[in-house]
């Protein structure tokens, strides 16, 4: 690429992260470190049930076993476990009526367009805030149980639904899935429970906002999910972390239950704090998220926009169990200055006659590495299985990497399965092109990824495709290329 | 007359190399200019220079647009005062629709002149009267723009943005060449409906056979960098006859 383009791509990547503020609020921590001892320390603060210690016990135990996966295109710094503080709870927060919890509490959410007083919440949207490891908010709350819908903290449904919780903890990402699966289960903190009864569509969109505030602690939250029989539920979790030098870690789990003709979309917008121009900062991101098609004919479909963390890992995937389920799986994924993402998903088909459909889009800029990494796996007893995966990346810049690592196991010979990649660069015959129209560069790169990320875009809720958009806008900000 | 353009001493150089060794060029408003020559006299990269693409480094001379310093405008603001350049490869944007590529350009001209955007009801009346004017499928405007376009597609998918944009001055660079006979004609016919005592056509080609249907009021023959002989619509048909070979030998040289 000529040294004009670069300096355009240059000046269109240089966006500034926008919720990199740190809020006053006053938090009460725990020390730093890990041990059985925080363990049952995280336990007690939340007033667990015995179960639900055992639990965390094992895990943690399991975890001291267990090594970091260093199979990911990732360059991750070592990571002193003992130097995190794994709890961190506003004050003025848990267990309080509205009116007395922390005004700058509620300003910070409101600074994210996510205002929680009653007056001016989302009309169609109900949303769990989380801040650190305590839920602040759920609204409503109310109008949802009078259908039958769960929507609470993970910490209020252990106390209120302890046998849900029971029933289905685990029983998607077991504690000994992978390291970091161990540690969340180990010292999990808050996050989001959602039951639809059988046959109830949940009319708002459900959503979980999950914020950083505190320095020096890692986030790990879990997400419960279980849409019963016929039943329909969206779901979407934003996340954002204060701008800081030094790495945060973020490791959460996301299971999801979805039973016969149910139907769960899930969406993710996830802008965690990237790091600066010159790699330093960020959120160490390490998720295992993936959902079940337990009953005939049900359907998962996974979408998101990620254009945050310095280090990605993800790979949300689908059991595909039931007979006739499908699943879907919708990606965008930016990367921009040092950030690194590996991520992809996973589709595993048991059940006869299921299928699913891969569309990953790949956007790098800057200095960045983004792979997409995806498993299509048929089993030995699963007749005519189908697959269409589609892979695409788009480069901006000639400093930055895609790679793309699809692996597919078919055990049956009745399956299909397709795949198809592609490669691009935004060109500076395109943007020059765009600017002949009367389209500046920085327009002409936003709608060269507009029309790019289309196909994934279109898939969000409504309420956040626009949100969704200009974020990819703002990532790239200065990095046209 | 009202003078549109004025091209005075204009030197660039692309990859190091010195293309344009010296143009001047004037066109008023309600003419239509031919440019000719042979392959690589210098034409594309003067329509190049003119739109404001970035790698052309002028490196002399200057160039009056409606009496602005064109040279000192970015690209966009270029075509926003009203310059319009069709591609002689039209570039394919994926997942954005003509329609919508035009809409998006249209209201940065509009806003460029102080303009609420279009109001979407109106911004579709026109583009369907744009649309019969080119005798272009909507289909097509409503796929992705150039993707999967065929050659002649491609290049009435230019006519027909000129015809929505309504430039001052279009620069049609080549947009006859790989053209049958009908698209030729469908060309020809936006072109001509664009003419007008305000604005001004420029035709860069290698033929003779697009000047039948627009008929340029100037022919200049461009060799080597420099225009080295300007006449009136005949020297068009006299090129077709005997090439190019007679202009070479007649040229100036080196001075």
């Amino acid at each position: 690429m000529d040294k004009n383009q670069d300096n355009i791509l240059d000046e269109f990547t240089r966006g500034e992260y926008k919720h990199g503020f740190v809020s006053n609020v006053e938090t009460e921590t725990i020390g730093k470190g890990l041990s059985e001892e925080v363990v049952r320390l995280i336990s007690r603060k939340k007033g667990e049930p015995e179960w639900l210690l055992e639990f965390r016990l094992s895990a943690y135990r399991h975890w001291l076993t267990m090594k970091t996966p260093t199979w990911a295109k990732l360059e991750i710094p070592p990571i002193d476990y003992q130097e995190i503080i794994y709890y961190a709870a506003p004050k003025k927060a848990e267990n309080r009526s509205w009116d007395e919890v922390d005004p700058e509490l509620k300003a910070t959410f409101d600074k994210l367009g996510i205002p929680l007083d009653e007056q001016k919440m989302l009309s169609g949207v109900a949303v769990d805030a989380v801040m650190d490891s305590v839920s602040v908010k759920t609204t409503f709350k109310e109008t949802l149980a009078e259908r039958g819908i769960i929507f609470s903290s993970f910490s209020e449904a252990v106390k209120d639904h302890p046998d849900l919780i029971k029933r289905y903890l685990g029983t998607v990402v077991p504690y000994a899935d992978n390291y970091f699966a161990a540690l969340n289960s180990a010292v999990f903190s808050d996050g989001s429970f959602v039951y639809i009864p059988r046959g109830v569509r949940c009319p708002m969109e459900l959503s979980t906002y999950f914020r950083i505030n505190a320095a020096k602690t890692g986030q790990f939250e879990r997400t419960l999910i279980v849409a019963d029989e016929e039943s329909y539920v969206s779901y979407l979790e934003g996340c954002t972390a204060p701008r800081r030098d030094e790495n945060q870690l973020h490791a959460a789990i996301v299971e999801i239950i979805v039973e016969r003709d149910a139907e769960v979309k899930y969406s993710t917008v996830q802008n965690w704090y990237p790091g600066d121009k010159e790699g330093k900062g960020g959120i160490y991101n390490f998720v295992t998220k993936r959902g079940i098609c337990r009953g005939e004919r049900a359907r998962l479909i996974w979408t998101q926009v990620e254009t945050g963390s310095a280090i990605t890992w993800k790979y949300p995937g689908t059991i595909l169990k039931g007979d006739h389920s499908v699943s879907e799986f919708y990606s965008v994924a930016v990367t921009n200055h040092h950030q690194q993402a590996d991520t992809g998903t996973k589709m595993i088909h048991i059940g006869n006659n299921t299928r699913s459909r891969i569309v990953s889009k790949g956007i790098s800029a800057g200095k960045s590495s983004n792979t997409y990494r995806g498993l299509v796996k048929v089993a030995k007893k699963c007749r005519d299985a189908r697959n269409y995966s589609q892979c695409d990346s788009l480069l901006l810049g000639d400093r930055c990497g895609a790679h793309t690592f699809p692996r597919v196991e078919v055990a049956n010979p009745s399956a299909r399965v397709e795949h198809e990649a592609t490669t691009s660069k935004i060109g500076e015959d395109q943007l020059f092109y765009c600017n002949q129209r009367g389209i500046s560069t920085e327009d002409a790169v936003g709608l060269i990824i507009k029309g790019y990320a289309g196909d994934v875009i279109s898939k969000m809720p409504m309420e956040f495709a626009v949100e969704a958009q200009k974020l990819l806008q703002i990532s790239l900000e200065g990095s046209v290329g | 007359m009202n003078k549109l353009l004025e091209i005075r001493d204009l030197h660039a150089v692309v990859d190091g190399k010195e293309i344009l060794k010296g143009i001047n060029l004037d066109v008023n408003a309600g003419e239509t200019h031919a440019i000719m020559g042979p392959n690589g006299a210098g034409k594309s990269t003067l329509s190049a220079v003119l739109a404001g693409r970035e790698n052309f480094i002028v490196t002399r001379g200057e160039v009056w647009f409606k009496g602005k310093n064109l040279l000192e405008m970015p690209a966009e603001n270029r075509a926003r005062e009203g310059l319009f350049l069709s591609f002689q490869y039209p570039v394919e944007i994926p997942g954005v629709s003509t329609v919508n590529f035009l809409k998006t350009a249209i209201n940065e001209h509009r806003k460029y002149s102080g303009k609420p955007p279009y109001p979407p009801g109106e911004f579709l009346k026109m583009i369907r009267e744009k649309m019969e004017w080119v005798g272009i499928d909507s289909k097509l405007l409503n796929r992705s723009l150039n993707e999967g376009f065929s050659g002649g597609e491609k290049k009435k998918n230019e006519i027909f943005q000129m015809a929505v944009l309504e430039p001052v001055l279009a620069i049609l660079d080549e947009t006859d060449s790989g053209l049958d006979i009908d698209a030729l004609r469908v060309v020809a016919n936006g072109v001509n409906r664009l003419k007008g005592p305000g604005n001004a056509v420029i035709v860069i080609t290698h033929y003779q056979r697009l000047l039948d249907h627009v008929v340029p009021d100037v022919v200049h023959v461009l060799h080597d960098g420099r225009v080295v002989k300007t006449a009136g619509k005949e020297l068009a048909i006299e090129l077709e006859k005997k090439g190019y070979d007679w202009i070479k030998q007649q040229s100036p040289g080196e001075n």
